[in-house]
């Protein structure tokens, strides 16, 4: 099935590549400097990332990433699991280069993360085409990630992921005033698809339970599908609102919407709101409490994978900065600060925090939930 | 789904070839709105693929969130 | 297999439907009038006997802005011989062209189209466009967007019809 679709794809991207007529532009040389940081439910991730974007001559334009998560972690997963706190430290590096020809955009992209148990490589390509009086944008992209996973608690433990994405989006102006996004994207992954750290519970006796090892299928296909409208108020203010349907073979069906209101003041401060809401049902094998062990084929306590709603609300205020003497140097520089706050609930996933097992009739347990602030600071320069 | 694949590939061409002649109703000289940073589909790339990952750790739904275009529409 | 064909189709569909690149137009430029920044009425008419290099640009527009400097440059070269140059400036606001142009003086007269009149006469298709009207007030080039380089063109293009 595979070849077929790429061999489409190739067929649909030469077709866009030979309509070109006029030029189009490639994106503008800049360079983001971020300090990032999550923290919540036991567990602070924090690092930088770095981008640096540059033209080289009218059509070609190269973009480089480093990006690091250190993460400490006393998660609910690890503290019910007996574990103690544990530090990690995850890099990834990418770049991706664009060639521009006519109203065509081609690019390509590597990414490579490494973390002690985790090597993840995904290589993409994308081509994008401006159309309609540059209207009408359509594009199209593919990406093959291959994943080597290992396990610090069992050295002979070593597996894989092969993901494979597809997608296709369209951005389509149709007033003055809006401009409209849809997107779609269709994932299909194979190999070791559970957590080597999540266990689920099963009843092991009146009034106990016990943990043992989860168990995912090997394949898992998604797609996803969203529309974006974004609106130009006479005030000189922005409103973006964004609608995303999931769903998978797991079972897991999603929604998320969106609002955010952007807002500049007093010339050189621009101020975001936000607020996102997010609900997923479960996978087909979650389980709280299982129970009997082998009760299913697959079986899984793996909380992202269960009943649950998020609220997030989220504050931004970008400053642009007076060059002064770096004006010869730089077009435009941005200091960014975004702050948001994670709420999430979880309708059947338990809090066993205090509740080993034999202290409580398992199931009546309170139900967990969690909230995290998350944190970015960046500042931008364009040259 | 292996089937919608085929199918939007197939939209996607005839909205290129059938709908050519098709005159732009937002002219160039009508896009000083459209070209204003704050309505910028993707301001800062390195915040919106950060938040992405965040969500696609913490919850089960991943994808669909790209998007291009829109802007001054100069060349 | 069936979904194949149809693209194969739409693909040979496609090619042949692709328009052809822009030549050069022909026929007397459209007559405008409109008034300069400094405050006179100024028509296309008026200048009939001088080659005139017509601009349409926005401060919004990047390559707009960067074509300004280059514009400036062949207005003081070639003006004591028979040429001018006019920036229409096309945002229905000209408050932001104003600061810009403080910020950036250009000496060429810029005349404000905030109805989009003299824009739509001209039919214009891209930001910026640029159009190039020999001394008999004949359209003679067209000149969609700006890339670093089109400079070279302009002066050929206009080296040629000061000529004339």
């Amino acid at each position: 099935m595979k070849t077929v679709v790429w061999q489409r794809i190739a067929a649909l991207a030469l077709l866009l590549g030979t309509a070109a007529v006029h030029a189009g532009v490639l994106a503008e040389d800049r360079a983001d400097v971020m300090y990032h940081r999550y923290q919540g439910g036991g567990i602070t991730v924090q690092g930088p990332s770095v981008l640096v974007r540059k033209k080289f001559g009218e059509s070609f334009a190269a973009t480089a990433n480093y990006y690091v998560d250190n993460i400490s972690s006393a998660s609910i997963d690890v503290v019910v699991s007996g574990a103690s706190r544990y530090a990690e430290r995850r890099e990834q590096k990418s770049l991706a280069v664009e060639y521009l020809r006519g109203k065509t955009t081609y690019s390509a992209s590597f990414v490579n993360s490494e973390e002690n148990d985790y090597k993840a490589d995904t290589y993409s390509l994308s081509v994008s085409q401006d159309m309609f009086g540059d209207l009408t944008t359509v594009s199209m992209g593919y990406s093959y990630g291959k994943d080597h996973i290992g396990s610090s608690v069992d050295p002979t433990f070593a597996d894989g992921i092969e993901r494979r994405n597809y997608r296709v989006g369209l951005t389509q102006v149709l007033t003055r005033n809006l401009l409209a996004s849809l997107n779609f994207e269709a994932v299909t992954e194979q190999g070791y698809l559970q957590n080597p750290y999540r266990f689920i519970r099963f009843v092991n006796g009146p009034g106990s339970y016990a943990l043992g090892q989860e168990v995912a299928p090997r394949t898992r296909t998604s797609n996803a599908g969203s529309v974006r409208l974004k609106y130009y108020l006479p005030w000189r203010a922005a409103l973006d609102g964004q609608y995303r349907f999931y769903t998978d073979t797991w079972g897991i069906n999603a929604h998320t919407a969106g609002l955010e209101y952007t807002q500049p003041l007093w010339n050189r401060w621009v101020f975001t709101g936000s607020y996102r809401y997010y609900t997923q049902n479960g996978t087909n094998f979650f389980m709280d409490l299982f129970p009997r062990p082998g009760y299913q084929n697959f079986m899984t306590r793996d909380k992202e994978n269960s009943p649950l709603q998020t609220h997030t609300i989220g504050l931004g205020a970008s400053y642009e900065f007076p060059l002064g003497f770096a004006s010869s140097f730089i077009k435009r520089g941005t200091a960014n600060l975004h702050v948001n706050h994670l709420m999430v609930n979880y309708s059947q996933f338990r809090n066993l925090t205090n509740f080993p097992p034999g202290t409580a009739e398992p199931g009546t347990e309170p139900l967990y939930s969690l909230s995290a602030n998350v944190i970015q600071f960046f500042v931008s320069f364009w040259y | 789904m292996r089937k919608l694949l085929p199918l939007l590939l197939a939209t996607a061409t005839l909205l290129v070839t059938a709908c050519a002649p098709i005159e732009p109703w937002v002219k160039p000289y009508e896009r000083e709105h459209l070209a204003d940073p704050i309505m910028a589909i993707d301001p800062d790339p390195v915040s919106s693929s950060y938040m992405d990952h965040v969500f696609e750790v913490r919850e089960g739904a991943k994808g669909a969130t790209g998007g291009y275009g829109g802007g001054c529409g100069c060349s | 297999m069936n979904t194949m064909k149809t693209l194969r189709t739409l693909m040979v569909a496609g090619l042949l439907a692709a328009p052809a690149l822009a030549v050069a137009p022909a026929g007397p430029a459209p007559k405008f009038q409109l008034t300069s920044m400094a405050g006179k009425p100024i028509s296309l008419d008026s200048l009939k006997g001088q080659v005139v290099m017509i601009n349409f640009w926005a401060s919004w527009c990047g390559p707009c802005r960067e074509e300004m400097p280059v514009l400036e440059k062949l207005y003081a070269k070639y003006k004591p011989m028979g040429f001018t140059m006019i920036g229409v400036n096309v945002e229905p606001d000209s408050k932001l062209a104003a600061e810009w142009l403080k910020a950036t003086p250009v000496t060429f007269p810029i005349l404000f189209d905030t109805k989009s009149e003299v824009s739509k006469l001209y039919q214009v298709s891209s930001m910026p466009s640029t159009v190039i009207v020999d001394r008999k007030g004949n359209l003679r080039w067209m000149h969609r967007g700006y890339k670093a380089g089109a400079e070279n063109e302009y002066l050929d293009q206009i080296r040629a019809l000061v000529r004339e």
